[in-house]
Formats: structure tokens, sequence, C-alpha cells
């Protein structure tokens, strides 16, 4: 009975708790409403994951409507993965969370915050979940909506404006989507993905549906933050609250990418794979252009949230790369970097969010010499800070493998060469990181800095060890990955 | 000749594209918070009309099944731009409510005004 409703758990639990949450006006029973809910999550996510590794896609009929008429919830292996990923952040987060919101959001909002993030988390596995494209619209608006006010929540005043900026680039995103899928809804006559799939053979080539894809790949490439569209991203992370920060940076724009990859090889596989448009062509120029763009601009930034911020918009640049080069290899790499980078930026962002628990700053100069009155954590900020770069042993390194492997398949050695190059950039904002935290004489304000609580370090030190188990054993997310990319690549074909 | 009917004949995609692109210019080109919101909102309203004008058949009835009607225009674009329109005015007030903290803050919602004082700091 249960296991046969999961589909519909994995959103509607979020949903309730996120209406107790509003209910009860005290933070503290918020936050334990949010704990239960966000714990069983990943248990569903994960009974989901086994059920259709065993069995193959599960169709969903939600309220008994039977699809293509009623909405279908749609789970294979490409989105059980990711409600897996979104799942574990979204309740790895929620121990962390306690002591970072009462530190950072007034008490009497405490409970509102919870309840946001949680119609953030059930927007987020929305979209990941159904089948029907108008559908993922009205998720995709409950996830941003809630993410502004999220972020709108951080207690510097320029969080305001920028929520603002992202409410503003978030809607044209949005809308744009709505403008593809209503094209592709007139050409087709459904709303259903998988029938929408079926229905555009013939007139792949029209220059309706060549619209449409033109359309929803700019409106979910400003969703995702691809460069040059990503201008929300760096303001929008650094002055959102920590925790917000943590759970955006590792999971929303993860959804788009997966709605790219949902799009590109699924709905539009033939329209893809036709060519007439060189879409794979201007993604890898754009994700080239921020691998290399936004590393750069993340060498000279003071505020570290905001470094951390450009340095996940040239992360994007290696995922949507990986998707751009449409081979098992590549699109192997793209989708375990989406796992790789949302473990190692949730580490870098809670380290970073410990720090700011203690000395209430996120400034470059703040932060000299920390590293010797919060060893652990800066240490495990360190470890996070190598897997960026991709050094060997770390979940880094699999997934710029995995991409090197699919760029040289195509013969593109010099593609081989700039993922490496761009590495390479990284080194130097990280290594720059890395001296000021453990190299440089302890600034005034890093004197007064100790370890975090408990519950602040251990959600750290969880996510960075899995960033160096899985860059071990790379069974698990790897091969998971590469089983996403066949079933991909057949709508493709 | 042809070119002018077929013009003339798809004079709602005219209208629609008039909207959107007015619409997304004035959130492009307006420094004042409100009327990027403005702008916002006539860029959202423009797809309502993308979705709703192909929906209505000509000659069709409203599709309620009887005996002497077998032309019914599409009810489900109306369905769909119902829950848009709800997402529209969340977003919408959600911008506005913005707007009132941010003229708390920095006391203007005049973007320009906002970065220039961003930067003496």
């Amino acid at each position: 009975m249960i296991s046969a409703n999961l589909p519909a758990l994995q959103v509607v639990l979020p949903l309730l708790g996120a209406v107790v949450c509003a209910f009860l006006q005290r933070g503290v029973y918020a936050w334990g409403v949010a704990l239960i809910v966000t714990a069983t999550m990943p248990f569903v996510a994960a009974g989901l994951l086994i059920q259709v590794m065993d069995g193959g896609p599960i169709s969903y009929a939600l309220g008994g409507w039977a699809p293509p008429v009623g909405i279908e919830y749609r789970v294979d292996v490409v989105n059980a993965f990711l409600l897996l990923l979104v799942s574990l952040i979204g309740a790895i987060i929620m121990p962390y969370a306690k002591a970072s919101v009462e530190k950072e959001i007034p008490a009497d909002r405490q409970a509102w915050f919870y309840a946001i993030y949680l119609l953030c988390l059930c927007g987020l596995l929305g979209m990941a979940i159904t089948g029907d494209a108008f559908n993922v619209f009205v998720f995709m608006e409950v996830s941003s909506l809630a993410a502004y006010a999220l972020i709108a929540m951080g207690r510097d005043r320029r969080a305001l404006l920028a929520a603002y900026q992202y409410l503003i680039m978030g809607t044209i995103g949005a809308t744009f989507y709505v403008i593809g899928v209503g094209l592709l809804y007139s050409m087709t006559g459904t709303l259903n993905m998988a029938d929408m799939a079926s229905r555009l053979g013939g007139i792949e080539s029209s220059r309706a549906v060549l619209a449409a894809m033109a359309f929803l790949t700019v409106g979910i490439s400003l969703k995702l933050a691809l460069f040059p569209l990503h201008v929300w991203l760096p303001n929008a992370y650094a002055y959102a609250p920590s925790i917000a920060t943590v759970f955006l940076a590792a999971t929303a724009t993860k959804v788009a990418v997966y709605l790219l990859l949902r799009y590109f090889f699924t709905v539009l596989g033939t329209v893809f794979a036709q060519q007439s448009l060189p879409i794979a062509e201007i993604v890898m120029l754009l994700s080239l252009a921020a691998m290399f763009g936004a590393s750069i601009v993340a060498v000279f930034q003071e505020n570290v949230k905001r470094m951390l911020a450009y340095s996940s918009v040239a992360q994007i640049g290696y995922i949507t790369l990986g998707i751009a080069l449409v081979n098992q290899s590549g699109l192997t790499g793209g989708i375990v970097h989406l796992f790789n980078h949302a473990l190692m930026k949730g580490a870098l962002f809670m380290a970073i969010g410990a720090v700011f628990y203690q000395i209430g700053s996120v400034r470059l100069a703040d932060l000299a010499g920390i590293g010797k009155r919060m060893p652990i954590t800066m240490g495990a900020f360190a470890l996070a800070g190598l897997s960026i770069i991709g050094v060997p042993g770390t979940v880094g390194f699999i997934s710029k493998w995995y991409l090197v492997l699919g760029a040289l398949e195509h013969g593109w050695w010099w593609l081989a060469f700039l993922i490496v190059a761009s590495s390479l950039i990284s080194v130097v904002y990280i290594g720059r990181l890395v001296e000021v935290i453990w190299f440089k004489p302890v600034s005034a304000a890093a004197k007064r800095a100790k370890e975090p609580p408990l519950s602040m370090l251990l959600p750290t030190l969880l996510l960075v060890a899995a960033t160096l188990y899985f860059g071990f054993d790379t069974s698990a997310t790897a091969g998971i990955a590469a089983m996403a990319a066949d079933w991909l690549l057949v709508g493709a074909r | 000749m042809d070119l002018l009917q077929a013009i003339v004949a798809h004079y709602n995609h005219w209208i629609i594209i008039f909207l959107m692109v007015s619409g997304l210019y004035i959130v492009v080109a307006r420094g004042n918070m409100i009327k990027k919101l403005v702008g916002l909102g006539l860029f959202q309203t423009s797809v309502y009309l993308l979705y709703l004008s192909p929906g209505k058949i000509l000659g069709g009835t409203p599709p309620i099944i009887s005996a002497q009607f077998s032309v019914y225009s599409n009810p489900l674009p109306h369905v769909l731009i119902l829950t848009a329109i709800v997402v529209g005015v969340a977003t919408l007030a959600l911008g506005l409510a913005l707007v009132v903290r941010i003229n708390e803050a920095f006391g203007t919602i005049e973007e320009d005004e906002i970065f220039a004082g961003e930067e003496d700091e």
C-alpha cells in the first residue's frame, strides 16, 4: 500500500509539513516537524530508486486519473537518482539548521523559515518527479517563490535586493518555460511528457517546435544559472541565510539541470538528435565560458560566499558540458557531477556557515588564520575545496575523469585540455582561501572563533566524508549515473 | 496579397508578440522597481493569451456534451491559465512585498540610486 504510493508521498509530505510548520508559531516545534519530514524523505526516495532499478519506470496516476489525461508522476533512473540527492541534502541540513537559524533569523520568523524551507523542498521534488510539462511549471514556481522568500530573510539588507533580482530573472525564466510548453502544447495537443515525445514524430523541424526548444532552453538555463544567465546567483547565495545558501546551492540548480536533461533527451529527444538547431554546440560554448569566466571572477572575490557562488557557476558549466557532449561518458560525467557538486558545495557552504555562526562575517580578511581556531571545520573546508579542484581520491576527480573521457571519445583533445586547464584556475581561488585560512596571522575577528556545536559540525563532516568515500567507491554514484545516461541516450535516438 | 492575408489572419499572434516584447522591454529598460513588476505582469499576461487564443475553435461551443453540437472549444487552456494567473498573482504579491521592504531598508526603489549608494560603502 505504502510502497505503491511512494511517488505521491514524496511531494505531499513536505507540503503538509510546511502547513504544520506555518501553524506552529514556535521555531523549535517547527524545526522538529521539519526534521521528521526531511528525515523520512530519503527513505521514500531510496524506496523509489530500488523499485525503479528492479522493475523499470514507475507511472503513478495522480488522483486515479489515467495519463495522458491526468497528471502522471513518472519515476525512472534519472529522476529517482535526483530525488534521492535532493532528499538526502534536505535531510542532512536539518540538524545543522537549528543552531544556525537561531543565530541568523529573528525568533518570530523561525517557524516561517522552516515552513518556506519545506515548501521549497516540495517544489524541487515535485519538479523532479512529475511527468507533466505544465505541472513542472507549477512546482517550479512553488520552489522559486519559496527560494526568493528564503533569500530575502538574510540579515544584510542587500539580501532583499538579491531576492528581488532573482525574482525578476526567475520569473522571466519560468515564463519562457511556459511559452515553450505552450508552443509544444499547440503542436501536439498534450502536456504529458512521454506522450508529447511520441507525438512530435514527423514535425520535429517545424518552426513552432524549434521555437519551443529555444524558449525552453533559455528559460531553464536562467533557472540553472548557465553563463551568461547567472547574474542573479552570486548575490543571492552571498546574502541569503547560511542554511538557505547550503540548500539552494546543493539542490535548486541541480533540479533545473535535470529538467534540461529531460527536455533535451526525452521530450525533445528527436528534435535534439536532428540538430536543426546547434543547441549542443551553443551549450558547450557557454559551459566553457562559465568554466573559465566564472572561475576567474571567483579568484578576485573578497566575500567568501560570493567566491563559492561564482565557483558554483563554473561547476554548473562542467555539468552542462557533460550534457553538451551527448555521449555515454560525457553524460555520465555530467550526471555524476550533479551529485558530487551537491556534496562538495554543500560541505563548503556548511563550513562557511559555521564560520559565520562564530564570527558573524564571511569576509576573506576576517577569516585570516581561522584554521588555527577551528581546525576541524576548516580541515573539512580544505578537503571539500580539494574536491572542487578535482584532486584524485575526491569526487571532483571522478566527474572530471568522465568528462575528459567523453571529450576524448569525440577525439576532441583541445576540450580535454580545456577541462584540465580550467581546473587550474580553481587551484588559484581554493589555494588563496587555504592560504588565508591556515597560514595568515590570526585576525581580530578570528580570535573569537572556536569550533561550532556538534550539531553543525557533524553534518559538515558527513558531507566531506561522502566526498571522499564516493571518490574511491564509485560503483554507487557513477554506476547509477551511467545507467541514467544509457536511459537518456535511448530516448534521444 | 497572400502575405497580407497571412498577417491579418494571425492577428492574435501579433498582439501576443507585441505585449510580450513590450513587457520584456519594460523589465529591462526601467530602473523603477514597481515599473519593472508592471512590465513583468504584462509579459506574463501575453503568455495567457498565447495559450487561450488557439483554444477557441471557430464555430465551437462551450465544451458541454450535447446532441445538437459537434464542435467544441478546448477547455484545457483555460484551466492551465487559471493556474498560471494564480502563480502570477503570487509572484506579483511577493515582488511588491520585497519592494516595500527595499523601500524601508534603502529609502528608494530606483535601482540606480540604490546601486550608487552601495558603491559608496
